[in-house]
């Protein structure tokens, strides 16, 4: 029953939706974030429905009520309708409209709040309790991104190759301007910060090819900071991981540095990189903003 | 010798781009085209004497408008360009570089430049005619914000052809804005170019103020004030505490630039996100202070063209201050993505969305001053009623937008792009064109061309929701703002080609609206305003003759109530009314002054000086600045009295002596 | 119309049209104090922030002398009550008295800023600079904001001296004492705050 509820209610706001964003709407299943193929991103976009619905109540009626008046109380001739130019306050009248947007903008209070804890980035993903959350390490940098896999011990530069149905962990942070990583089709996006790391949980719930990007403007390739990301089956997963190590280079420290310099770079992928990498990187930009050492050691803070 | 010369102007002088090299030369042509006219005309005199030393507030409102025609004319070049670019998938049109400048020049234009001298402009031309008063409350720093205004924004568009434009976008967050990452002069130029016209801003913000508490015509009650001006009072609010902010933000973010300091670096213990969490808790009621003044001018024209009393004045006026008190408590649902928590996001998330309250009850009670009214649909009303959808539509996208955890699907995206546009053009563009087209009689004596107004307004409109629905599509297809192309395989060039037709569609509707004025001033002897009133008006501009004298009002109205215009005249209908002849009495009004020009030129001089660390031209600049302050200070001689023989000569000349 | 029934209507006008133009521009100035309120409340928001973040450099306890910042703030607390001792005098009408506080004042706000350029230099010497890191960036944009404002008041001051010499007291000189002198309580008013907020709270 309640299932059924949801089911008509999102076929009610997608009919919103279409009749908002009109032209050249071929279809939901092209549109990414409307296309969600993860639980975050599926979640997103039921809350995008429920208030677009929420909003389109009053949002509808307005648009056919603003019609009808204007239409109805254009000057002419042989006009019937009433004209009262001084009438110019009803409080009953006043009350509704106070009210009304009072009660929409307090139903959508509360599914906000609730969504905005449900969904905060950083909470770790309900997953069974057999399958443990992969973490990949994000650097963003100008104008690539890194991933750094810490359990396999792999790195790759523009491809994310994620197992399908696990929970992944990804910890952002930036050696560049701020960015923003996004994977619309499996989640919402997050600041990538220098000097941050921050923690958002995404997960694919079935393999295929999906993209993400840099959100936020970063200098003159910002457009090239696409990359790839693959959901494939977790074997397909372990044999790709098997593969970069064998036949991939090492990224050294050196080979970071220059990885770092600024440039537009194809997909790459390393056997292994330096450890503690993304600790350093978040550390080099994060030890100013903590207490430095004083000239007389132990003064008080 | 001449090698190093060559170098140098290389440096100085943006090159390397035949678009620039046009524009250089079409530049170079306008001037020396303006000078040449001027002098052959034996102009310059005039030109000093009526508008560069100019305290009369209709004439520095002229002057705003002006200016704010001509940064539409370049942002929306900038705009076109752009749309030009992203037409289709993988254009080579413009480089990436280039393309960061023209976004970042075309916000700042847009919102700094065309936006708010527009609305200054309005403010100058109507307040302190509804308020019965003759001028502003200091018409002498009214006219140095406007010169403060000019000469920020020339300052700014200079970048253009020296030096090389901004382009960390228009916001310019840090680090990206840092020398770090940004070692050129553009953002200098951002810096200096705000910050000269903000200070005008500022002052602008305070003598609207003081002029609408303190120079009302006897009688007129702060409740029975047209609600223009009260629309002027919240945004004038919302001025004065938010400027400030914008004003010590980029002084932080120069000197980190210019004296080496650590607030928004990535090193040193700089933190940019607080430049980010600074910039906003200006920027937006920086979108209120501009949208606040378009609602007030669609009060009036509502209920001027429904020939009908406003509904619900009380609620207007309390919406409106609502609005502008919250704009102050909204400001980091711009950046829900920054991971500060899911308190700070929802505190943030719900008191956006409270904001809808208010913005809503305005239009109801826009439509229920039309409901039983008799709306007739000249040029101002027209816009009104295209504001309507497009505001409600506009609106509602913000309050999706509020959502924080969807906005993590919408940040940065195509539909954020969509929304601002939407309300920003459809509020706050829209509200001042129906502003212009208002009260164009009542600034320049005539009417404007229905017919060519008509044109502009159904392409403006079929331009702009082909340009703009589309980009929401895109922003849910991942499109992310500020790309300078995309890939085939997106699947985004047919709404992004849609997109760009819109936009030549509302080019050429601005090329419409410039034909209007042309054809208006061209044929303005046909379409003279001789009544003073031609919109049958209800407020106490429509009861003084177009243009306005200088000095407004010969004899300040005593005024009893609300539309005290519309009430006037309904009395006057009545049996039995007897015209009492007016007693004139000598009138008090400014002198004209050199110092505001004199002034903002050494600002500009001074900022010039401070983009290229040009120490030479920084101290005399400010010095100047210092000169020009001391010489107003020691003037005593600034203002003098219209003697009664002249206001009747003036006031005989305008309705006939036999009227008087 | 005859002459004194112009001069009736003007001063009709003048009280009319111009509701006490002069206290009208001291409004317009209280407005200015609340614009400045808002920029030296985005400074100190800032120096809160970055306090902590000295980058390895001198952090406040070790770097400020409160003797000499004691000193300076009894100077300008002075100053202000010079100011006030002035305005009293001015609506005595005693231009001479008025004139003599006005420059006890200035004299005042002259220490005040020298031993501020004097103590910056002394932290410079010391290396610490602007550069240094971001509380000290931050806290010679707030200390040296405010110095600029008493900078700018004292030059102020000097000609609103040179005015009153020439002119007396007049409703327009009595407003910009007025005015001046709003201002200069303001600047104390602030400085309690930095003295508070900067020293105080940075060395214990």
């Amino acid at each position: 029953m309640k299932e059924k509820v949801i089911i008509s209610l999102r076929r009610l706001a997608f009919l919103a939706m279409l009749v908002l964003l009109l032209p050249a709407l071929s279809g939901c299943s092209s549109i990414a974030v409307l296309d969600p193929k993860g639980p975050i991103a599926a979640q997103q976009r039921d809350l995008m429905f429920l208030s677009t619905v929420l909003c389109a109540v009053v949002i509808v009626p307005v648009l056919i009520l603003s019609a009808i008046i204007i239409w109805r109380y254009r000057d002419k001739a042989d006009r019937k309708a009433a004209y009262t130019p001084n009438w110019a306050h009803s409080t009953k009248l006043e009350m509704i409209w106070w009210g009304i947007p009072i009660i929409i903008i307090l139903a959508l209070a509360i599914v906000t709040a609730r969504a905005t804890y449900a969904l905060e980035p950083s909470k770790p993903l309900e997953s069974k309790a057999d399958v443990k959350p992969l973490t990949v390490q994000v650097t963003s940098l100008n104008w690539k991104w890194l991933f750094q896999y810490p359990e396999q011990g792999i790195a790759s530069v523009n491809e994310l190759k994620i197992p399908q149905g696990v929970p992944v962990r990804f910890e952002i942070t930036a050696d560049s301007p701020m960015n923003s990583f996004w994977i619309p089709q499996l989640g919402g996006q997050i600041y990538a910060m220098s000097g941050m790391a921050m923690t958002l949980y995404l997960q694919a719930d079935e393999t295929g090819q999906y993209w993400g990007s840099g959100a936020n403007f970063t200098g003159t390739d910002f457009a090239k900071m696409f990359f790839d990301v693959h959901a494939v089956t977790a074997e397909e997963f372990m044999d790709w991981v098997e593969g970069v190590k064998q036949d991939s280079p090492k990224l050294t420290l050196d080979g970071y540095k220059q990885l770092a310099e600024p440039s537009a770079s194809e997909k790459l992928t390393y056997s292994s990189f330096p450890e503690g990498l993304f600790e350093m990187t978040v550390t080099k930009y994060a030890s100013s903003h903590h207490h430095g050492m004083s000239i007389h050691e132990g003064s008080a803070h | 010798m001449l090698e190093s010369i060559k170098n140098w102007a290389s440096d100085f002088f943006v090159t390397g781009d035949p678009l620039i090299y046009g524009a250089d030369a079409a530049i170079v042509i306008t001037l020396v085209a303006i000078v040449f006219g001027l002098t052959y005309f034996k102009k310059w005199g005039w030109l000093w004497r009526n508008w560069l030393t100019t305290v009369d507030h209709k004439k520095v409102g002229i002057m705003y408008i002006l200016s704010a025609f001509l940064m539409m004319f370049r942002g929306g070049v900038d705009a076109l360009l752009m749309r030009t670019q992203l037409a289709m998938p993988e254009l080579q049109f413009l480089q990436p570089d280039h393309y960061n400048e023209i976004f970042t020049t075309h916000g700042v234009i847009m919102i700094l430049f065309m936006a708010m001298p527009f609305m200054f402009g309005l403010f100058n031309v109507a307040v302190p005619l509804q308020l019965g008063a003759r001028d502003v409350a200091y018409p002498f720093m009214n006219a140095l914000s406007f010169w403060l205004f000019f000469a920020g924004a020339m300052l700014f568009n200079l970048s253009f052809v020296i030096g090389g434009s901004p382009d960390a976008g228009w916001l310019a967050y840090p680090p990206y804005s840092e020398l770090m990452y940004n070692p050129g002069v553009g953002q200098d130029f951002y810096i200096w170019g705000i910050q000269i016209s903000g200070i005008g801003s500022l002052m602008t913000g305070i003598n609207f103020i003081v002029t609408i508490l303190k120079l009302r015509a006897p009688g007129m009650k702060l409740m029975k004030m047209p609600m223009f001006s009260w629309s002027v009072l919240a945004s004038c609010i919302a001025i004065i505490f938010s400027f400030p902010i914008l004003t010590a933000t980029l002084a932080l973010l120069f000197l980190d630039r210019y004296g080496g300091a650590h607030f928004f670096t990535l090193d040193g213990g700089g933190n940019p996100m607080m430049y980010i969490n600074l910039i906003w808790m200006w920027g937006h009621p920086e979108v209120y202070i501009i949208v606040l003044p378009a609602f007030g001018i669609f009060s009036e024209v509502v209920s001027t063209f429904s020939r009908k009393k406003l509904f619900g004045y009380k609620s207007m006026v309390y919406a409106m201050m609502i609005i502008s008190i919250l704009s102050f408590l909204v400001w980091a649902h711009h950046f829900f993505t920054m991971g500060s928590g899911a308190n700070v996001n929802a505190f943030f998330a719900l008191s956006t969305m409270v904001i809808a309250i208010p913005t809503g009850v305005k239009v109801f009670n826009w439509l229920f001053t039309m409901f039983r009214g008799r709306i007739s649909f000249e040029s101002p009303m027209l816009w009104t009623t295209g504001f309507i959808p497009c505001f409600v539509i506009g609106g509602m996208t913000g309050v999706l937008l509020s959502v924080a955890p969807a906005d993590f699907q919408y940040h940065n995206s195509y539909f954020l792009i969509a929304h601002f546009h939407q309300v920003i053009i459809g509020g706050v563009v829209f509200g001042y064109f129906a502003g212009l087209y208002y009260w164009w009689p009542k600034l320049f004596g005539f009417k404007l061309n229905e017919r060519i107004g008509k044109w502009a307004f159904w392409f403006w409109n079929i331009g702009f929701y082909l340009c703009f629905m589309p980009q929401y599509v895109l922003g849910l297809d991942g499109m992310t703002r500020r790309l300078v192309t995309y890939s085939w395989d997106k699947g985004w060039w047919g709404l992004n080609l849609v997109s760009s037709i819109g936009a030549g569609l509302m080019g050429i509707a601005f090329l419409f609206q410039v034909w209007q004025i042309l054809h208006g001033i061209k044929h303005y002897r046909s379409n003279l305003d001789t009544t003073g009133d031609p919109w049958d008006g209800r407020t106490l501009e429509w009861s003084i003759p177009s243009p306005a004298p200088h000095y407004n009002f010969a004899v300040l109205p005593q005024v009893s109530d609300q539309d005290e215009w519309w009430e006037e005249k309904q009395r006057r209908q009545k049996e039995g009314y007897t015209a009492v002849a007016p007693e004139f009495s000598p009138i008090h009004m400014p002198n004209n002054s050199g110092i505001p020009i004199i002034m903002a030129g050494c600002w500009f001089l001074a900022g010039f000086g401070f983009v290229f660390h040009w120490l030479w031209l920084i101290i005399p600049g400010l010095a100047g600045v210092a000169l020009c302050m001391l010489a107003h200070s020691f003037n005593y001689d600034t203002d003098h009295y219209i003697p009664v023989e002249d206001i009747k000569r003036t006031e005989a000349s305008i309705w006939g002596a036999a009227n008087l | 119309m005859s002459s004194s029934q112009v001069t009736e209507a003007s001063a009709h006008a003048h009280h009319d049209q111009h509701p006490d133009i002069e206290e009208m521009r001291l409004l317009g100035f209280w407005i200015y104090l609340m614009t400045d309120v808002m920029i030296f409340g985005t400074f100190f928001a800032t120096y809160i922030v970055l306090k902590n973040s000295t980058n390895g450099g001198p952090d406040p306890a070790n770097l400020f002398e409160l003797g000499g910042v004691i000193a300076s703030t009894f100077i300008l607390l002075a100053s202000s009550y010079t100011c006030g001792l002035a305005v009293l005098a001015m609506n005595k009408g005693r231009l001479r008295a008025l004139l003599g506080w006005l420059a006890i004042t200035a004299l005042l706000g002259a220490c005040f800023i020298g031993l501020e350029i004097s103590e910056f230099a002394h932290l410079v010497n010391r290396g610490a600079t602007m550069g240094t890191s971001a509380f000290l960036s931050a806290f010679y944009t707030l200390v040296g904001t405010h110095g600029l404002h008493v900078s700018l008041g004292l030059v102020w001051m000097v000609a609103l001296m040179l005015q009153l010499a020439k002119r007396g007291i007049t409703p327009v000189t009595k407003r910009k004492v007025q005015v001046i002198s709003l201002f200069w309580h303001f600047l104390d008013v602030i400085w309690i705050f930095v003295f508070t907020v900067v020293y105080l709270m940075g060395v214990s």
